[in-house]
Parts: structure tokens; sequence; C-alpha cells
């Protein structure tokens, strides 16, 4: 399986994209995940590619094979589409963060609408989460991601159990409990 | 079982550890920073953070040579700095193994050029191993170490960003402990005097001619046989990459691409109808082929620039159907300088003012991108002194401009130092600008000889930056507070007005290591008279809202340098 995982440097794709791979790896399959660090991340657009199965060769996901992207972010929902196979899922928040050259009246900005018009004539299996204001709403945005996670686990081979049981282990001991409810509100927020 | 997932850097860091390392030394560059962060984590392995990659390569060839397992590490353009005892080293030889690590940056997802340092090995005639995943990142890292304790020769591990931050499943094992060989004197291998280096490139050239045959019959250099209509000869991820797109197509998989195995690759040439070479980024196995009479395809039809990818490959190698493409007139997202940076408030300070700037290395040089726009050149670290300064020589006093360097901290030990003080002996006007923000920011916060800290975060002498100043020869050295942008710029200008150089110290910790506590900023939409003023400082938390400046609370740090700067104290 192929997870293209897409968002702005800071909203914790980096996180996820661990939990995620090492959900895979005890789950007893080969996992592959590549992300790319230093400049990128200074608020720039990140995405990680994680791969799984039985045996995985590329660390790198082509064109137009992802089964699933997630994005945190909407504007990078959009920049990544043609990674998504023709039948592939799409997880996203519509949450927005301009970047800084169009904050500053630089360049223009993209029209939200026009997003929308972009993901849907694109992608038939899509789903959006609105995981950074459930964030927000308990009392921490930096659990977006793990909201997100809540939100995609019903599209994974793996279990509810198994990515609680990730969180428990990797997210910060004084975290763990925020973490998890954050995990069941994706949840809520996916079969809503 | 013990299965981990690690990044290849992890897998180095490991695998160092597991093969009895003793001494590490690195500076951190993107890809390459992680093996030392990782590896000091580990028992048994005295890591440091040298001030450059020729202080840690020269570092671990003392270790070496003082009979222990060695390693530096360094991003490629790190092997550059390095080259004068790399090269020596190769003639000194190892005495304890003494592995270096080259971390080149294809596709340049943080550095500054493309350079493939395989070169390297075939120039410093130094054998070059090159992994294909993590598991192999580790292996490799302890066979360079056997390697080089059996030819008495240094070993060069070659990996590139899709290994150094992809993670893959490695079994781990436990440290062999290597006992120290302890120091014996050598004069003749080890001062390479004319007299004794003449002696010693002919034992080098007969150490290149054992690994040559070792080379031949190693398990690392392996033929797998498929269909026989294609062959592909590949190193590193690549291979990966052909894998994927070629799965049943016959591969010559090398682990070790220098010496060159020319008798396999002919073997193996001969067994398939098409050869292909798949690699990256120069054709560094292609032409070693192609030097052997064999016909060979590879940058005439893979592309000689950027990144590998499955879908590079197959575009380039078949007819297959295009893959979809990305959605086009999107706004770009760049990296840009964090809320609360010190660099924003030192380049609203630079603004439109009669200069020319010598820029460097690191955060700050997202200061040459728009709002900011304060850069004139930047070649590599350290540059930005020296460069002012031959601009001086060349433009004398009739060009007006001032000529200014900006330059980090972290960037300034690594390589400033010798510039600053030819700019003081040689006599030009350079007015060198030290953008001091405690840390190594770019690379994410290492410590320096500025910090007062040590790699393991040991307390040690903090090196004062305006006092070196001074004792490099610069008499007048002024320190000023980014974070009061307006004083700085009047500071700033009347530094240029004044003849004879000067170095200023631009202090204030990154904005990322001092959660700053003060409260969002806001403005009162009254007072603005939407002059943008403040947006000059080009901080992701400002922004224009219904014609009005306006604050991003969750993205704003707090740190007042847009109050600073309004002239109609709007924001507080
Ligand atoms: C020879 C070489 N080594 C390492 C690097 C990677 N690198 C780029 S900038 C930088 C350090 C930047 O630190 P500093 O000068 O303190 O500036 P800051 O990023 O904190 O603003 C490093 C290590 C490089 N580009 N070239």
């Amino acid at each position: 399986m192929n997870v293209l995982i897409a968002g702005v440097g800071g909203q914790g794709v980096i996180l996820f994209s661990e939990l995620l791979s090492n959900i895979a790896l005890e789950s007893g399959l080969d996992v592959k995940k590549s992300e790319v660090h230093g400049m990128a991340q200074r608020g720039g657009s990140v995405n990680t590619h994680v791969r799984f199965g039985p045996r995985v060769a590329s660390p790198l996901i082509e064109e137009g094979t992802a089964d699933l992207l997630v994005a945190f972010e909407k504007l990078e929902a959009v920049r990544y589409l043609h990674f998504l196979a023709p039948d592939g899922r799409l997880v996203y928040d519509d949450y927005r963060l301009e970047p800084v050259p169009v904050q500053l009246g630089l360049v223009p900005g993209a029209d939200d609408a026009d997003l929308d018009e972009r993901i849907a004539r694109r992608v038939g299996k899509r789903l959006m989460v609105p995981a950074f204001a459930a964030a927000f709403k308990l009392g921490n945005q930096r659990v977006q991601n793990v909201v997100m996670l809540g939100a995609v686990s019903g599209f994974l081979p793996f279990g509810e159990d198994a990515c609680r049981e990730m969180v428990r282990q990797m997210v910060k001991p004084e975290f763990v409990e925020l973490n998890l409810v954050a995990f069941d509100r994706g949840l809520e927020l996916a079969t809503a | 079982m013990n299965r981990k997932l690690l990044s290849g850097d992890e897998a180095i860091a490991r695998g160092a550890w597991e093969a009895g390392c003793r001494v590490a030394a690195a500076y951190p560059g993107t890809p390459s920073t992680e093996i030392l962060e990782s590896l000091a984590g580990y028992d048994g392995v005295y890591c440091e953070w040298s001030v450059n990659e020729k202080v840690a390569l020269e570092v671990a060839l003392g270790a070496a040579t003082s009979g222990v397992r060695s390693l530096a590490a360094m991003k490629h353009v790190g092997l550059n700095v390095a080259a004068d005892p790399f090269f020596s080293a190769a003639y000194i030889g190892s005495n304890g193994g003494l592995v270096v690590v080259t971390a080149d940056d294809p596709g340049l997802h943080s550095s500054q050029n493309e350079q493939d340092n395989r070169w390297y090995g075939m120039a410093a005639k130094v054998p070059v191993l090159c992994p294909s995943d993590s598991q192999e990142a580790k292996d490799l890292t302890g066979l360079a170490f056997d390697i080089s304790e059996e030819f008495d020769i240094p070993v060069l591990l070659r990996i590139t960003t899709r290994i150094a931050h992809s993670s893959t499943v490695v079994e781990l094992g436990e440290r062999a402990e290597h006992p120290p060989r302890g120091y014996v004197k050598r004069p003749t291998k080890t001062i390479i005097l004319p007299a004794f280096a003449r002696a010693r490139h002919v034992d080098l050239e007969g150490r290149v001619d054992r690994l040559r045959a070792y080379a031949e019959k190693t398990p690392w250099n392996r033929a797998e046989p498929g269909d026989s209509n294609l062959g592909i000869i590949c190193d590193g991820v690549a291979y990966q990459y052909a894998r994927e797109v070629f799965p049943g197509a016959s591969f010559l998989k090398l682990g070790m691409v220098h010496p060159f195995p020319v008798e396999l690759v002919r073997r193996f040439a001969a067994g398939v109808s098409e050869l292909v070479a798949v690699e990256e980024t120069d054709p560094f196995i292609e032409l070693q082929v192609r030097a052997l009479g064999l016909a060979v395809t590879g940058k005439d039809r893979l592309p000689r620039w950027h990144e590998l990818s499955p879908r590079v490959v197959r575009r380039s190698l078949t007819e297959s159907e295009p893959p979809p493409e990305p959605e086009q007139g999107l706004p770009n997202r760049p990296p840009a300088l964090c809320p609360g940076c010190p660099h924003a408030g030192l380049f609203y300070a630079l603004q439109r003012q009669p200069v020319i700037v010598g820029g460097d290395i690191g955060c700050y040089t997202l200061g040459a991108l728009p709002p900011h726009e304060a850069m004139d050149s930047c070649i590599d670290m350290g540059a930005s002194i020296t460069f002012a300064h031959g601009a001086d020589k060349a433009l004398g006093k009739d060009d007006k401009r001032r000529r200014v360097a900006i330059i980090g901290d972290s960037t300034f030990f690594h390589s400033g130092i010798t510039g600053l003080v030819n700019t003081a002996y040689n006599k030009s006007d350079v007015i060198t600008i030290i953008a001091d923000n405690r840390t190594t920011g770019m690379t994410g916060h290492q410590q320096h000889p500025g910090t007062g800290r040590t790699l393991s975060g040991e307390p040690t002498v903090e090196v004062d930056t305006a006092r070196l100043a001074r004792a490099c020869g610069i008499e007048k050295v002024v320190e000023v507070d980014p974070y009061r942008p307006t004083e700085t710029r009047k500071r700033l200008r009347e530094l240029f007005e004044e003849p004879g150089p000067a170095v200023v110290v631009s202090k204030r910790p990154c904005a990322l290591l001092v959660r700053l506590q003060d409260p969002p900023k806001s403005v009162d939409r009254e007072k603005c008279v939407a002059c943008k003023t403040c947006l000059r400082l080009g901080c992701p938390a400002l922004t224009m809202k219904d014609g009005k400046s306006h604050i991003v609370a969750t993205l704003c740090a707090g740190c007042g340098m847009c109050a600073d700067v309004c002239p109609k104290g709007a924001i507080s």
C-alpha cells in the first residue's frame, strides 16, 4: 500500500508518518518511508512517502499510484493530487495556511472554491476532515496529525487498536491521553 | 527478532557503533546531520561537532592513526572543505579503521549543488561503498571499517538524500569491540614530506591494486539474474527505482563502485542483450563501462541533473503511458523565515540601503528572497566576507555602495574567521555582520563554539565572537539587537557612512530555541494606515486583511519587531 502524506513544515507530517510506518512494521510487513529534512521544513511544502507490503523496493511512491493521500492543508492536497491512483482515496483537512509570499501580497493566492473544484474534478473517493479545527478545540493544534490518523485508520489494514497502541508507544507520556482523545475524535469525524 | 525502522543516517550510526567505532566527528549538513546526532546517543563512542569538515576529518584521521576505529561524516560539499586531508589520508592510511561518510544531495533538497562525490573516491584513490537501503547502510559501515583496516586505507561511504532520509527495516546486532591498536610512531607513513610521500604513493597504488581484486569477488557486487534481454547496472537508491520499474530484469548491483569490478562487469554484459546504467547523478558507472569498450545506455536517456525516481526511470527508459500531471497554477510554498526570527529584523535594517551584500549559507540565506532581497551572493560557507573583500578591491572608492558581508554564527566559526583576518590584513573597508542567533539554525539547532555546549550537551568554553573579531584585527566591533529593527537600521546607516572595516554582531537567540513567552501582538485597525512597513519584515504571521495589517494570532511569536517598525504605533 502506498500512502503519501502532505502538509506544511511544522504541521506534524513527520510524526504522522513515523506512527504509520511503525504500525505497519509491527504488523510484520516490509516498510519504507521517505521524507526530506532541512530547508524544506522552514514553513515549506512537506511530503512524506510511506509504502508497506510483503516486500517494498523504492522508498518513493510513483505518480499515479498512491492508494491514499493524506493532506493536512487544502492547497497541499491539491498540489499532490497527481500522485493518487485512479481509484485512490483523498483524506484532507480543508484548513488553509497561505504561503508566505501570498500572505505578503507578493503573489496571488489560490481561491478556495477553485481548490474545491479541482479536488472534486479529480478525485472520486474523498473525505474532508476538519482536523485542525478539532485539534484547536481540544486545546492543542499540534494534535492535528493524530486526529488525521484517527480519521484514516479505517482505510488502513491495521485496526484501531494497533494505531492506539503505537500512539501510546511513540508519543511523550504526558501527551498520550490528549492524543488518544484526538485519535478518537478523528475516528468520529471520519464516520460522521 | 530485533527489527527496527531506521533512517539511513541512523543505520550508519548503528553500524558504526556495532563495528566498535570509538571516535566520530562531523560538522552538521543536510542530509548527513543525523548520523552524529544519532551516534552521540550510544555509549562507548566519543562524538563531537567539529568546527568544519576539514577539522572533522583530521580529527578522525588523528584518532584512526592512534589506533581506534573512527568516522567523519559530512554533506557532499563538506568533502570539498575536507578534500585536502582526504587526499593525504589515502597516502597515510588508517591503522584503526577510518570511514568517511559523504551524504550527496541529488535534487538539491537542501544544498547549493548536485556534485557526485563518487568521483572523490576515484580522484583520491579511496574505495567507495554505496548502500541501497538502511540495512545496507548499516552493513556497509561495518564492512568499511574492515576494509579500511585490512587494506590500510580510508573508505568513503557514499549515500544520497533518499538513503539518508528514508527509513527502512534493519536487523539490529550487538557491538563488537575492537580493542585500540595503540599509537606506534611511524614517521615515514604519517609524515607526508615529499621524500616519504613518494614512497607512500607507490604503496597506495599497490593497495588500490589489491582492492581491485577485492572488488571482483566481494558479495556486495552481485549479479541478480533475470531476463537476459535487459541488464541493469546500478548502485545506491537507483537500484530500488530500477527494481520497481523492471522487476524481471537482470541486475548487476554494485555495493562497491570504486575500484571498479572490471571482469565482473564484462561477464555480466556478455550475458545480456542490452546494458543500461542507472545511477545518480553523474555517469560514474557508465563511463567506466564505456571505457571497457562495452555498449551501454545511460545518461543519453536518463537525465544528467536532479534526482531519479521510479517515474523518471520509467519515463526515460520505457514507452509507458505518461503518469498523471500535477495541477497547474498553484502558488508555490517556498521555505520562509519563521515567526520571531531575528534575521527578519536584521534584513529589515538592511533593505534599500546603498550596499552590496556578500551573503552566506544558513537560514539567513532566505534574506535573499522577497521581501528582503538583501543579498548579492551566496557561494559556499564563509564566502560572504571574501566576496565582499574582492568586490571592495575591484570597485574602489568611486563606487559608493558600501561592501557588506552577512554571515551566521556557526558559519563564522566554520570558515569566516580566516576571511575576516584576510579583510583586516589586506585592508578593505568591508562591514561584516555576524547574524548571531546562538545556534546552527538551518540544520536543526546544533551546538557550536559560540554556544558554550558540546554535542553531548556538556558545558564548555563559549568563544566570544566580538572578542574574536577584535583579535582578527578589526578594531571597530559593534553589537546590535535585531529585535529592535529601527535602531539597528539607524546604527547600520551610521556605520556605512564611516570609513574603515567594522564587525557588527547582531545578537538574538533563534525563536525556535527560546520559545517566546510574550502573548501574540495585534493591530489597532483605527491607527493602522496600511503603509505595509510591517510586511517588510517578511514575517509569516503578518498579512493584510480588509485593507489593514493583520496578525495571525496562531502563528505570532510575540517578538514585537512589527510593533517596533510601525510608524503609527498601531501594533501592540
Ligand atoms: C561546507 C558546508 N557544510 C555544511 C553545510 C550545511 N549548512 C548550511 S548552513 C549551515 C549552518 C548555518 O548556521 P548559522 O551560520 O549559524 O546560520 P543560521 O542557519 O543559524 O541562521 C550548515 C551547517 C553547507 N552548506 N556547506
